[in-house]
């Protein structure tokens, strides 16, 4: 117990890292001036130590995303210096990984609060580079921010492992030679949705959407309407709604007055919560339309923010990255041991900050270094399995992960708490692929990787 | 026809829970002179009443069925709350009237934290500068807010109303609409009595008892009334309770509508600072009047064709702004508001 | 020379010596590295020019940071149609916040009080949400003003740095990295960039506090019912002090894109303009160097209270036994990380409670005592 005790907290020994830190270098280069080609690239690990910066969400809207994001991160660095049971290294197709650190060298991390604001994420990301030396930043729980700090690492120099950010344009047209995703995003959500819907809901439908108002909401709206519509849906309406907004019932109302019977509902968090129970408080889900039940969807889910909207995503579909009661190896192996040390099964953020993590520790072991372009080169194209998501690459072209999509549905009958959604099908990943200069992604210029040297 | 009356009750609905916090807030603000950034936690606290109030009626005994497994595979706790199990069904019709019987539960918890903070604290800022003020309730805010996210999480809670109440209302046929022309939720045409009771309530309260008759005298003059022997600031502390059981009653009703969450307060503060100005400062009329008005406005705003008309002579997103450029517009034309009195901190 | 001005010049001469020794000083608080002094600087300039109109005429305008967003995004339109250089940039963001804050200033100071701050708070909302939506094809929105590859960047020389610069000078350059004490010191370009103007800043600051048109404005806080009766229009002067201030809002709206070239929406949101007022007020509203102090504040707590967690704490306790340390761990954790917020809303209470005039006025009055208790000693 004590040594697990050690293992979580010695890396921390915050002050004699920054001495060694400040010490190395002064002694690694000329005296006084320190031209940044003392070392061969921004923040390469000099100590025993390398150390990761984890920015995420801890107050304002996604503070709960970002505190299970923290908590996979947690976990994440614990197993790959040797600690607990090893969650999914042990189910991950690549071998590189020892248990012993990234090369070595024991992981250490950094944690700052996004804010869900694009400039306190920088600010926050900011740090981590100039202060704490970090090599790699990752989190974050929205495209703004997630573009935002993508596009700061990449003017920086270091690697950007996206945490939960679902809009196409964090590997579109805001694409960058330093970031990486390994979440789903706004066109697979749509092309995973669509024969689902059109197998539950059939191809005659009109669809009505509510969209907030902002980069993401727009390219969701876009993404499913034309996914639907070439199932043969018609699109009757779109309607923008404001940012601000936590009461939709001015929108949800005028709904009913159109001959639209499906709602989609282009809302993420709070806002999803929100529009959706009003929604359901207005009485739609008990309406026929042109003869057909009226069918409300939500197109990306999150587990914990469904909660907040409690019985109310009873059978309405939408899509997720991941969900705790998958059945293969990984999945099993990462709940266990997130839940045996949390008491609770891991999010969707959770999940694939997990990954993200250990893909790029794998990634720095294959290239034998930590140097962003080398790190990115090994990333680029890279194919694996094991990690929850069944066979998973890494596209060159625009640093986008494809594999499987979820189409998930509420449960009508949860049994637990966090027994909210159940998985309806498993879109196979040849289903939702996409050419890079597909026009919904097309205006985006990876660059070249800049390693801050 | 049927589509605008069913935005005007829409923003009769939204207006209600602008009404109810700015007339809480033009209480201290209009008679204490103070200007209450915590407003908004009030409001928020009273939300978590009802969250608190049906945690405690699903506080339940926990019994291990090895038939069933958790998400770990482990033998699954099952929980009956203790109220199903002691009283059954009476039981079960308590934990679903949560919400109303929250508003009891909620009025003494407000009254003391009313009590508290004007007592503690809002009563040294009556003579420091409304710059001191807003530092120092905004600091409260915080505090109220964040001591709410420690025990609560940053998610929504869901709260729902009564099962009797969940569904939609026709109203249409009742007035000579075709059926489903006007469809309302239960709820929120409780919410607008509800309101509309309170505002009420309040307004005879202040009106025909001599307590009201001493504080509006007091908003009016506090010198005079002071030197007429009359204890005014005793009175303030009550109507500071008095005006954070408003609020705190209208946290506690809005939870069916909207999931509770912690920075729910923040979300109504800079809204309710603008209808009571709307209103005029010193004005508890205005601060109604106002609240309905910019209700009816916002909802009119939202309206798809009323979107387009505006986006037809380049004012796209008219529902983004349409709250401000009313209280742009309502300033410029009326100094004061729309009912405000002269002299209330114009300086 | 009479006394005011010597003092005058003795706080200048003070607050340089502050601002250039600034990586040295912070060093052993962890608030020497460039992201952090550059905000320190940037939001000092802004607390400056806000204290301009708020501390000095009483005006409680609660819209500012919309001139200081406005600024950002005509600096970051500077970058991507000219070159990195950061006095065009920087050129553009004064004059364009300026225009905002005419047209703002105009309209909403014919109100006072109350309304008047509510009119300021509809203008920046107003432009918030459309910055943050419709006006995308401006602002890029939810993201954020960004610099693409493809942008045109006519006057980008062809070797000239692809990163925001002074004529060839790096704005992210580190040009010492020395340790003080154990613990290390970054002394950067960006932040000296910044400091030249916070200095500036503050020289104009304290010329139009002890100019005649400083006095007048002093006046219309004082009575302006009475300066108006004596036949006095104090409309140009109120409208001169809210035009100075909107921009020096879109001055440090402008450094901070060229600190970092990228301008996000939010920093127009009301909590962006509340929270120059914050640090208006607890650093001591009307002061010189109060607004400084306060913008200090609360960006180290922002910046520094947030990053701890509980690695962190584990490891400032770690000299203590195992039970005491998880205790003291415990007893911290509510008010760093993710509960920073608590930390500062506790901390704003206090201060304003126990030290009216702010963290100045805290300041002088132990001064006050120290000397007094001195003389005391002596007597």
């Amino acid at each position: 117990m004590s040594s697990d005790k050690n293992a979580l907290h010695t890396p921390l020994k915050r002050r004699s890292v920054l001495k060694a830190g400040a010490a190395s270098a002064v002694v690694g280069a000329a005296p006084m001036i320190i031209p940044s080609t003392a070392h061969a690239y921004l923040n390469e690990p000099k100590g025993a130590t390398v150390t990761l910066g984890f920015n995420v969400p801890q107050s304002g809207p996604y503070a709960a995303e970002g505190a299970d994001e923290l908590r996979a991160y947690e976990l994440a660095v614990e197993h790959l210096n040797g600690g607990g049971d090893g969650g999914m290294m042990n189910t991950f197709s690549s071998k590189a990984l020892k248990g012993n650190g990234i090369l070595g060298k024991k992981v250490t991390y950094v944690t700052g609060d996004t804010q869900t604001k694009s400039d306190a994420a920088r600010s926050s990301a900011k740090s981590m580079i100039e202060k704490d030396g970090a090599v790699m930043i990752t989190g974050g729980s929205s495209s703004g921010v997630a573009i935002a700090v993508q596009g700061l690492c990449q003017e920086a120099g270091v690697i950007f492992m996206a945490g939960l950010t679902h809009s196409n344009d964090t590997t579109g047209k805001d694409k960058k030679a330093n970031g990486f995703r390994h979440f789903f995003n706004g066109y697979m959500s749509a092309a995973a949705l669509a024969p689902v819907l059109e197998k539950n809901y059939g191809t005659d439908r009109k669809a009505y959407h509510l969209t907030a108002d902002y980069t993401w909401g727009w390219t969701q709206e876009e993404s499913i309407a034309a996914a639907t519509e070439a199932k043969g849906w018609e699109t009757v309406e779109k309607v923008r709604t404001p940012l601000a907004s936590t009461d939709f019932s001015s929108y949800i109302a005028q709904v009913a007055k159109t001959d639209a019977d499906v709602l989609v509902l282009n809302h993420y968090g709070g806002n999803m919560v929100n529009s959706l129970t009003n929604a359901v408080q207005f009485g739609l889900r008990d309406k026929m339309v042109n003869g057909k039940q009226f069918e409300i969807i939500v197109p990306l889910y999150s587990r914990l923010m469904a909660s907040g909207a409690g019985a109310n995503v009873k059978g309405i579909f939408g899509s997720t990255n991941w969900h705790w009661s998958l059945q293969d190896e990984g999945s099993k192996a990462f709940v266990k041991s997130f839940g045996e040390k949390y008491g609770f099964p891991p999010s969707q953020a959770a999940h694939t900050c997990y990954v993200q993590t250990l893909l790029y520790a794998d990634a720095c072991e294959r290239a034998g270094t930590f140097d962003p372009c080398g790190v990115a080169a090994a990333l680029e194209g890279f194919d694996f399995d094991g990690l929850g998501n069944g066979p998973t690459s890494y596209r060159a072209e625009d640093h986008q992960c494809f594999k499987d999509v979820l189409v998930v549905k509420g449960k009508e009958n949860p049994s637990t708490e966090f027994d909210l959604l159940e998985v309806v099908e498993v879109t196979p990943r040849a289903q939702v692929e996409y050419a890079p200069d597909h026009a919904m992604f097309a205006g985006g210029d990876l660059g070249k990787c800049n390693s801050g040297a | 026809m049927d589509a605008i009356l069913l935005q005007v009750l829409n923003g009769l609905d939204k207006g209600s829970a602008y009404a109810l916090i700015a007339l809480g807030l033009t209480l201290i603000f209009g008679t204490l002179g103070v200007v209450n950034f915590a407003h908004g936690a009030l409001f928020m606290i009273g939300a978590f009443c009802a969250v608190t109030l049906n945690k405690i009626f699903s506080i339940s005994s926990e019994k291990v069925n090895p038939d069933k497994t958790d998400f770990l595979g482990n033998p699954l706790v099952e929980k009956t709350p203790y109220l199903e199990s002691w009283f059954g069904d009476t039981g079960i019709a308590i934990m679903d009237w949560s919400v109303p019987l929250a508003i009891l539960f909620s009025i003494p918890i407000m009254m003391f934290i009313g009590y508290v903070m004007e007592r503690g604290l809002i009563r040294h800022f009556y003579k420091r500068p409304h710059a001191d003020q807003i530092l120092v309730t905004f600091g409260l805010a915080i505090v109220l807010q964040e001591i709410v996210k420690a025990f609560y999480g940053a998610n929504p809670i869901q709260t729902p109303s009564p099962a009797a109440f969940v569904g939609t209302l026709d109203i249409g046929v009742y007035i000579g609409f075709a059926e489903n022309a006007i469809t309302y939720p239960y709820w929120r045409l409780v919410y607008f009595a509800f309101a509309c009771a309170v505002i009420f309530a309040v307004f005879a309260f202040l009106r025909f008892t001599t307590f009201g008759m001493v504080v509006r005298a007091g908003m009016a003059d506090r010198e005079t009334v002071g030197l007429l022997g009359i204890d005014i600031d005793k009175k303030f502390t009550i109507m500071f309770a008095i005006a954070a059981v408003v609020a705190g009653v209208a946290g506690v009703m809005y939870t069916p509508i909207n999931s509770p969450n912690y920075h729910m307060g923040m979300d109504f503060l800079v809204l309710s600072f603008v209808v009571v100005v709307v209103g005029g400062m010193g004005s508890l009329p205005g601060a109604v009047l106002a609240g309905f008005l910019l209700g009816v406005l916002e909802s009119f705003a939202s309206m798809n064709v009323v979107k387009q008309f505006f986006e037809s002579i380049f004012i796209p997103s008219i529902d983004q702004i349409v709250i401000y450029l009313v209280a742009v517009i309502v300033l410029l034309v009326r100094p004061r508001g729309l009912m405000g009195r002269k002299g209330v901190m114009e300086e | 020379m009479n006394s005011t001005t010597l003092s005058d010049r003795a706080l200048l001469l003070f607050f340089i010596f502050l601002v250039l020794a600034g990586p040295a000083i912070l060093a052993p608080f962890g608030g020497s590295y460039p992201d952090l002094l550059q905000k320190f600087a940037i939001f000092g300039v802004f607390a400056i020019g806000f204290n301009i109109l708020f501390g000095l005429t009483g005006y409680l305008s609660f819209g500012h940071a919309a001139f200081l967003g406005a600024g950002s995004y005509a600096a970051v339109w500077m970058f991507k149609l000219l070159s990195y250089n950061v006095l065009p940039a920087l050129i553009l963001s004064v004059i364009v916040a300026g225009l905002f804050s005419v047209v703002i200033g105009y309209i909403s100071l014919r109100r006072s009080g109350i309304y008047f701050s509510i009119l300021t708070l509809a203008f920046a909302q107003m432009m918030f949400n459309v910055a943050y939506s419709v006006a995308t094809p401006i602002t890029n929105g939810e993201t954020g003003l960004q610099i693409y590859n493809d942008d045109p960047q006519w006057l980008q020389g062809a070797d000239s740095p692809l990163t925001t610069n002074l004529f060839g000078l790096k704005m992210n350059e580190v040009f010492w990295r020395p340790e003080f004490l154990g613990f290390e010191a970054q002394f950067n370009v960006g932040y000296y960039f910044c400091a030249f103007f916070l200095i500036l800043a503050f020289y104009i600051s304290m010329r139009i506090s002890r100019s005649p048109f400083g006095m007048m404005l002093r006046a219309v806080k004082t009575n302006q019912t009475r300066l108006s009766f004596t036949g006095v229009s104090t409309r140009p002067y109120m409208l001169a002090a809210f035009v100075i201030s909107g921009m020096y809002a879109g001055l440090a709206g402008g450094l901070w894109a060229c600190m970092d070239p990228l301008a996000g929406a939010e920093r127009m949101q009301w909590t962006a303009s509340g929270e120059v007022v914050l640090m208006t007020i607890l650093g001591g509203a009307g002061t010189l160097l109060g607004p400084v102090l306060g913008a200090g504040f609360i960006k180290y707590f922002e910046a520094i209270f947030s990053k701890i967690n509980d690695q962190v704490l584990h490891s400032w306790f770690a000299f203590m036994p195992d039970g005491l340390e998880n205790v003291m761990v415990a007893i911290v954790h509510p008010f760093v990380g993710k509960g920073w917020h608590l930390t500062l809303g506790l901390l704003f209470m206090l201060i304003v409670i126990f030290l009216p005039g702010g963290l100045i006025g805290g300041i002088t009055s132990l001064g006050r005592w120290i000397t007094g208790r001195g003389r005391k000693d002596q007597g």
